[in-house]
């Protein structure tokens, strides 16, 4: 493959300034680690990467592990592939599963597992939930790794400075087989945010307001960077947030370089490095981040004060304003997009200009691999704490895993969101996806901390706002779309 | 998953004018709790929420229902998708490119795909063809202006080309994938193939903790 050209994904061939990894020169972050994991690049085709660590879930999956028996292959290397069912599981209980098709979905997960020899992370049982709040939390996922996963929102993992994306079954099959893939290399794009977040935002309204500048295919194409002043003061769950949502400006990737932050998040977790060779690791760790002169294909850079709360108003992510914007008027539309635009807003019930805050929401969903973790419950129950949930409105409130539910009871989080009126269910994706019991009804309206607000995402008919633990926190006490700033 | 070699492919198309037409469009999350790559289940799925009512009655105006578009694909027949913007945006789900193979489709043309759902139709042997804006709104014109108008793309020299109108374009493809598609070439075959290659990087690379 040529190093100084680059396929584009509108087609276009574009010349690129030389970019180096190891060996000298300056080098951006993602360079450093795909370079380091090269195993070949095939003439005027792809590079094959190594992969370090590959997660399975079981929507994915079944159909590769037949890919692997009927060319009578075993698995490359087991101990490099860690497997849980997440998607199906319900989260009212976790004694069965009561869908003959998601059960089996999960049965054969686990016998798959089985045969091949690979981590399996049973439902119900303290190692499960949602992979991509796993993986970091057990410190599956480390610096410097490259991460695949039948599961776009693999992204999420580059948060602790890894190479991390979501595959295809295809591929996931050539993982297990080779423990490698092929693919083209990305662009390389740069987010800078700098600043301090004003109060009331958090890393998913960060998120949510890039996806809008940027919109949903911004960074087709790019593995991007976050980086800035903002980004260094985020915590390791705000970081994760982020990640996880690079998919939605079309990024397979959002990578963050580690520091201490990271390091803290990781040290003691149940798959880190111990002892001498913790510290070792993080004398390695220390040197994955950008040159000072890396060059980026692209870069841009957002100033943190411009960021409000925001709620989604479409059917795509990018669809979004701050919770005090009004819907933008027809004229505010591009001609070209106006149909669009309005099949839009038919689908969601609503109308150009209108404002949303004070919308009646019937559904709100705390939970997913983008805020299911521990601090968005606490934001969560920072809102609610001492206030009553609103008669009118249905709660989901769903951790990310075992692990989050156990420090949630530890944090008596549990007792406050109980006051509060609303109960804590079993770790699962829940209602972000409608492959499992939790799924909004036909024309209802909900206010979800998930990732996708996309036509029957969360159910056939169902009409989602997207928006951070905050603003669902208060949109769950009023029961209509609430400005968090506000209570 | 039959695997058809790929030369010229010419043929009606089924215009399906959404942009972001994301996999969830494509194939609703419920068809994915399969465990089997039955190629009718997926393709009976293609496009469901917007071909069939929460009835199951088909709606009469979704394009896949027109007279004129409702046709299952075959030789010379609605072999080729030219969708909106974007497509295949969001989940990684393979089995919107099984939908789209599963249906009987060979091609879709865009002005632009999300990069997963690219490489998953590649892999299922659909072959993803970028065009530039205003070629893929010609076609969109000439195929409104005549829905038996016919597409050609021919893959040994990356052309496609719109014969209503005799405009053409180049296409990218890397010489590797256009390797595949013209043999029936599988990545896995390829990497199954350098296993040496593998375990020389593995003696140099530093592995990560076991588990």
């Amino acid at each position: 493959m040529n190093n100084q050209q680059q396929t584009t994904t509108n087609g276009v061939s574009t010349p690129l300034p030389q970019r180096e990894g190891k060996g000298g020169g300056s080098a951006c972050l993602f360079d450093k680690i795909w370079n380091a994991h090269v195993v070949q690049n095939v003439e005027d085709g792809p590079t094959q990467l190594y992969i370090d660590r590959l997660y399975a879930h079981e929507v994915t999956s079944p159909q590769a592990f037949d890919t692997l028996r009927d060319k009578g292959v075993k698995v490359f290397r087991p101990d490099h592939v860690v497997a849980m069912p997440d998607h199906n599981t319900p989260s009212d209980q976790q004694e069965r599963i009561d869908d003959p098709v998601g059960r089996k979905q999960v049965e054969t997960l686990k016998a798959n597992c089985e045969e091949f020899g690979i981590k399996h992370f049973t439902m119900g049982t303290k190692d499960n939930g949602i992979i991509h709040v796993v993986g970091p939390e057990k410190a599956l996922s480390l610096p410097g790794m490259t991460i695949v996963c039948g599961d776009s929102h693999t992204s999420t993992h580059g948060a602790v400075g890894a190479i991390a994306m979501g595959i295809g079954t295809s591929e996931v099959a050539q993982v297990l087989a080779s423990q490698c893939i092929l693919q083209s290399k990305p662009k390389t794009m740069r987010i800078n945010i700098e600043g301090t977040l004003p109060k009331g935002t958090t890393a998913k309204d960060v998120a949510l307001y890039i996806m809008a500048q940027m919109t949903t295919s911004g960074a087709t194409g790019y593995a991007v960077e976050y980086a800035g002043s903002t980004i260094r003061n985020m915590s390791m769950e705000g970081r994760l947030t982020l990640s996880n949502l690079s998919i939605e400006m079309g990024s397979r990737a959002g990578l963050i370089a580690p520091d201490e932050t990271t390091f803290a998040y990781l040290k003691g977790r149940e798959y880190a490095p111990k002892g001498a060779e913790w510290d070792k690791a993080v004398e390695e760790w220390r040197k994955l981040k950008s040159d000072d002169d890396a060059v980026f294909d692209k870069e841009v850079t957002y100033r943190a004060e411009d960021i409000a709360p925001r709620i989604t108003y479409g059917t795509n992510p990018g669809a979004g304003i701050a919770i005090d914007e009004c819907i933008p008027t027809l004229e505010q539309i591009p001609e070209t997009d106006r149909g669009q635009f309005l099949s839009m807003l038919d689908y969601m019930q609503f109308k150009p200009g209108q404002k949303l805050e004070g919308t009646p929401v019937d559904y709100v969903f705390l939970g997913a691999c983008t805020n299911g973790r521990i601090e968005d419950f606490r934001a969560f129950a920072s809102v609610v704490k001492g206030k009553k949930k609103a008669d009118n409105v249905v709660a989901w409130l769903v951790p990310g895993s075992w692990l989050v539910r156990q420090q949630i009871i530890d944090e008596g989080i549990d007792k406050i969101l109980a006051d509060a009126g609303f109960e804590l269910r079993l770790p699962s994706c829940s209602a972000c996806l409608a492959m499992n019991p939790d799924k909004v009804p036909a024309g209802k309206l909900a206010i979800s901390t998930s990732n996708r607000n996309f036509v029957g995402r969360q159910g056939p008919g169902a009409r989602t706002i997207l928006a951070s633990p905050l603003t669902v926190a208060a949109s769950a006490i009023t029961g209509v779309v609430t400005d968090p700033r506000k209570m | 998953m039959a695997k058809e070699k790929f030369n010229i492919i010419q043929s009606t198309c089924i215009p399906i004018q959404i942009d972001n037409c994301n996999t969830d469009l494509i194939i609703p999350a419920r068809y994915l709790a399969s465990t089997t790559r039955d190629p009718k289940f997926f393709g009976d799925a293609f496009m469901h929420d917007l071909r069939y009512d929460a009835d199951g009655k088909p709606v009469a105006d979704f394009v896949m229902n027109q007279p004129a578009f409702s046709e299952a694909p075959r030789q010379g027949v609605h072999e080729i998708i030219v969708g909106g913007q974007n497509w295949g945006s969001g989940s990684s789900r393979e089995h919107a490119a099984w939908a789209i193979a599963g249906y009987g489709v060979r091609v879709v043309i865009s002005s632009s795909f999300a990069d997963i759902h690219r490489n998953n139709l590649l892999n299922c042997f659909v072959l993803p063809v970028i065009v530039s804006p205003e070629f893929q709104q010609e076609l969109f014109a000439s195929i409104a202006a005549d829905p038996q108008m016919q597409v050609k793309v021919d893959v040994p020299n990356q052309t496609v080309t719109n014969l209503a109108t005799g405009n053409s374009e180049h296409f990218d493809i890397n010489s590797y994938k256009k390797y595949c598609l013209m043999n029936a070439y599988d990545d896995i075959d390829f990497l199954l193939s350098n296993k040496d290659k593998i375990e020389t990087f593995e003696g140099t690379h530093p592995l990560n903790p076991s588990l």
